[in-house]
């Protein structure tokens, strides 16, 4: 080691600064991640694994093939698109897999995930578990044929066909109003069908537009705080928190008994003879509902990041453009406002995916026309429990919210966000 | 609240008095509010008080029962014990095998008279849609209600007076959903009532009950919580809607709310329990479902809220409200004079279609 060239900096105990140094870096590095471990496994086990299982969920497709496994292998023989009915083999393949899943109490899951792609075949396989209990022996296919009229459908023998596989595309396609047809190839939903593709422009524009009026109400709000006595300013501030802080069933209950057309606001108009009696304004349950009701609950969520960012605008910048001869107005726009660009981004970009994925609000007072995808991917969970539809929604909406903040990272830039 | 204190201050207290470690807990999952209350009253106190070894916990989330039973069931980690749940649901359930199948006979009493109980409840309502996990403990109706102060001459009498706008004009409330519209819509166009469901199932049939209900679209208000229609009436929003009956009673008999009801083609539904599969004391849980579902009990429950008990030898028991001292018989949806027109709601017909029709119904909405 003599040809170690003398100018290596050393520690007192003779080690290279160099190692020395990437030492404690290591160590140093190994705290912070030893620190955030706990939040890491939170996060983990409570969110990532959580959406992972989503997403595998818009796809899987295992019901079919677990619950019919003989079926699912013997129909692959079949020529799909022959139009003749398959062979023995195959009814025979089904009729036993539905005496074992009829016996496991299973049946039903295959005939209603069935159901998704066409109606009736819920019953169908309901009627024909409990009939196949009695077939023991050759022909199948004439008995089951003889149980229910539907098994001489080809459709219903091309539809186990093409969801006999792991993982199905049905769901991505409901979710963008499109369906497999008979022949396996991609349709358009029959047009009283089509809902989803309506629902997500609808949701991304009415965020859009409650983006830009909590914009537009917020922005004068935060500069009277910023730029008020700090006596006054408190407490304006806390007529911004104490909303915040009331239950969001509260504020938007509220809302309606304003809104309603026997309500507050409708009162007063007829009242004062704006509005005839029997003419009364519809403000609630459609879309101004929902556009009044999440704008006033989103608020705060821009107020506050414009607020700790115009706090921080010193009041010396305003006074140092009008010195040099700046009119008040063009010293706000072209001094104030860029400044505060960091809380517009923050708050728009808050507001903005709050609403996307905002679900009580448009539940309660959107009606029939102020309803957002999200109302539906709450249906689809609780209600008619298809999951994989109501993750497939869900992927979609994460998936245009990661394309939006993209976008906004390259128009904005992310970096040029704060938070306060 | 108060209801909420006085749970959580028996439950505390049978808990202190029984010593944790031995007492039996049951997770009964309902609907929350006047309903829950009326089985705390009915069937959760009298047991508790006779078997002092029970602790019973009160879970209001039987609006998602399905969807959490499956969640659980599929988790393998059931923490609920029984749940009630409307019987369309407890098809699916048993159906997908999530919940215990039941023998009627040795799991639930006979009536006082020796009758047993599969003879003893309502023809057909131990077995919806061919299931045989279900215990029918009411029979609801879903029907309509109107401001008795909205129209000067004539009432409304008929489920053609929904759709009629002329001599009844207003908004009306409907709840948010094919079911029952559908059927509706049909029945005022004409359809005779046991044949609604032969009409709908053509492509016509669905597209006749979508013009009916086109042209009462822009006067209906849409409803999804049971609390909902109650409130728009009470409010003046709407001069009909269509609503869970007991609801309606609350409104009317408890407080005295200018609104009547209109039973003509009510349609009727069932409420009861399952009995989710692997919990954790099945004796426990068949004990005190033979207590909760036998003559008495089904009898009492009528007594805090309006729904019809779904045995035969319960009816006769059915007396006055127990705070109003009423008597509940003329209220009950079962009542002979109530049931000249009932909509029999078609669970399998429903199953097969329930998707597709959901789907065009929002669409249809969305428009």
């Amino acid at each position: 080691m003599t040809q170690v060239p003398s100018d290596v900096i050393r520690t007192a105990d003779g080690t290279p600064l160099r190692l020395s140094l990437q030492r404690t870096q290591f160590q140093s590095r190994l705290r912070a991640l030893m620190l955030v471990l706990p939040l890491l496994a939170f996060l983990t086990v409570t969110f990532i694994l959580p959406i992972l299982d989503m997403l595998y969920r818009s796809i899987d497709n295992r019901i079919v093939a677990s619950i019919l496994p003989q079926t699912t292998v013997t129909i692959q023989a079949w020529d799909a698109q022959g139009g003749e009915l398959p062979d023995e083999a195959v009814f025979e393949a089904l009729v036993r897999d539905m005496q074992a899943a009829f016996k496991d109490k299973t049946l039903g899951r295959v005939g209603r995930r069935l159901n998704y792609e066409k109606p009736g075949m819920s019953s169908l396989f309901r009627k024909s578990g409990r009939n196949t209990r009695k077939i023991t022996e050759a022909p199948f296919k004439e008995q089951l044929l003889a149980i229910d009229k539907r098994w001489h459908d080809v459709s219903v023998w091309r539809l186990i066909y093409r969801e006999s596989g792991a993982t199905t595309s049905s769901y991505f396609l409901a979710s963008s109003d499109l369906r497999l047809n008979d022949q396996g190839e991609i349709a358009r939903q029959p047009e009283p069908r089509r809902i989803y593709v309506t629902l997500f422009y609808r949701t991304l524009w009415m965020s859009l537009l409650i983006t830009a009026l909590c914009l537009l109400l917020g922005y004068p709000v935060s500069y009277l705080l910023a730029t008020l006595p700090l006596r006054t300013s408190n407490l304006l501030m806390i007529l911004v928190l104490l909303p915040f802080w009331t239950s969001l069933l509260v504020r938007t209950t509220s809302w309606i008994a304003l809104l309603q057309t026997q309500g507050v606001l409708n009162d007063l108009l007829v009242f004062i003879g704006l509005v005839p009696e029997d003419a009364r304004l519809q403000m609630i349950y459609n879309k101004t509902g929902t556009l009044v009701a999440m704008t006033h609950i989103l608020l705060p969520f821009m107020i506050l990041p414009l607020y700790s960012v115009m706090k921080t605008i010193p009041a010396s910048y305003m006074q140092a453009a009008r010195s040099l001869g700046a009119s008040p107005f063009t010293a706000f726009i072209r001094v104030y406002v860029p400044n505060t660009v960091p809380g517009i981004g923050a708050g728009c970009i808050l507001v903005f995916i709050l609403s996307i994925g905002y679900y009580i609000t448009p539940a309660l007072v959107g009606g029939r026309t102020g309803t957002f995808i999200s109302n539906f991917i709450a249906v689809h969970i609780s209600e008619s429990l298809n999951w994989g539809l109501a993750a497939a929604l869900g992927a979609i909406l994460l998936a245009v919210v990661l394309v939006l903040y993209l976008l906004y990272d390259k128009i904005v830039g992310v970096s040029n966000m704060r938070l306060g | 609240m108060k209801q909420f204190l006085r749970a959580a201050v028996v439950s505390v207290g049978a808990a202190l008095l029984a010593g944790n470690s031995l007492a039996t807990e049951l997770t009964i999952v309902s609907w929350g509010g006047a309903y829950t209350a009326s089985q705390q009253k009915a069937y959760h106190d009298p047991y508790v008080a006779n078997n002092p070894g029970i602790r019973i916990i009160n879970d209001d989330s039987g609006a998602e029962g399905l969807a959490k039973i499956r969640a659980q069931v599929e988790a393998d980690n059931v923490t609920w014990d029984l749940v009630d749940m409307v019987a369309s649901d407890a098809i699916i359930a048993c159906d997908e095998g999530l919940v215990e199948e039941i023998d009627p006979d040795t799991w639930l009493a006979p009536a006082p008279d020796g009758t047993p109980a599969s003879q003893d409840f309502f023809a057909g309502t131990l077995n919806p849609g061919g299931t045989n996990c279900f215990i029918p403990s009411i029979v609801y109706s879903t029907t309509f209600g109107y401001r008795t102060d909205a129209f000067q001459d004539k009432q409304p009498a008929t489920i053609a007076d929904v759709f009629d706008l002329e001599t009844f004009p207003g908004k009306r409330a409907l709840q948010k959903r094919p079911i029952n519209n559908l059927e509706w819509a049909l029945i005022a166009d004409g359809v005779a009532g046991d044949k609604v469901y032969e009409v709908l199932s053509t492509p016509e049939g669905v597209a006749r009950a979508f013009a009916k209900l086109d042209t009462i679209k822009d006067h209906v208000i849409w409803w999804a919580e049971g609390a909902q229609p109650p409130q728009l009436l009470a409010d003046g929003e709407v001069v009909m809607a269509s609503a869970y009956n007991g609801r309606l009673f609350s409104a009317i008999a408890e407080k005295n709310q200018p609104i009547a009801m209109m039973w003509d083609w009510q349609a009727f539904d069932l409420d009861g329990w399952v009995v989710p599969k692997g919990v954790k004391d099945l004796g426990a849980v068949k004990a005190y479902l033979k207590f909760a579902t036998d003559t008495q009990r089904l009898a009492d429950q009528a007594k805090y809220i309006s729904y019809g008990p779904a045995r035969h030898s319960s009816g006769p028991l059915v007396g006055n409200h127990a705070e109003l001292g009423i008597d509940m018989k003329p209220h009950m949806p079962t009542n002979k004079n109530n049931v000249t027109s009932v909509l029999n709601f078609d669970y399998v017909w429903w199953a097969d279609h329930r998707a597709e029709l959901d789907e065009r119904f929002n669409a249809w909405l969305a428009k």
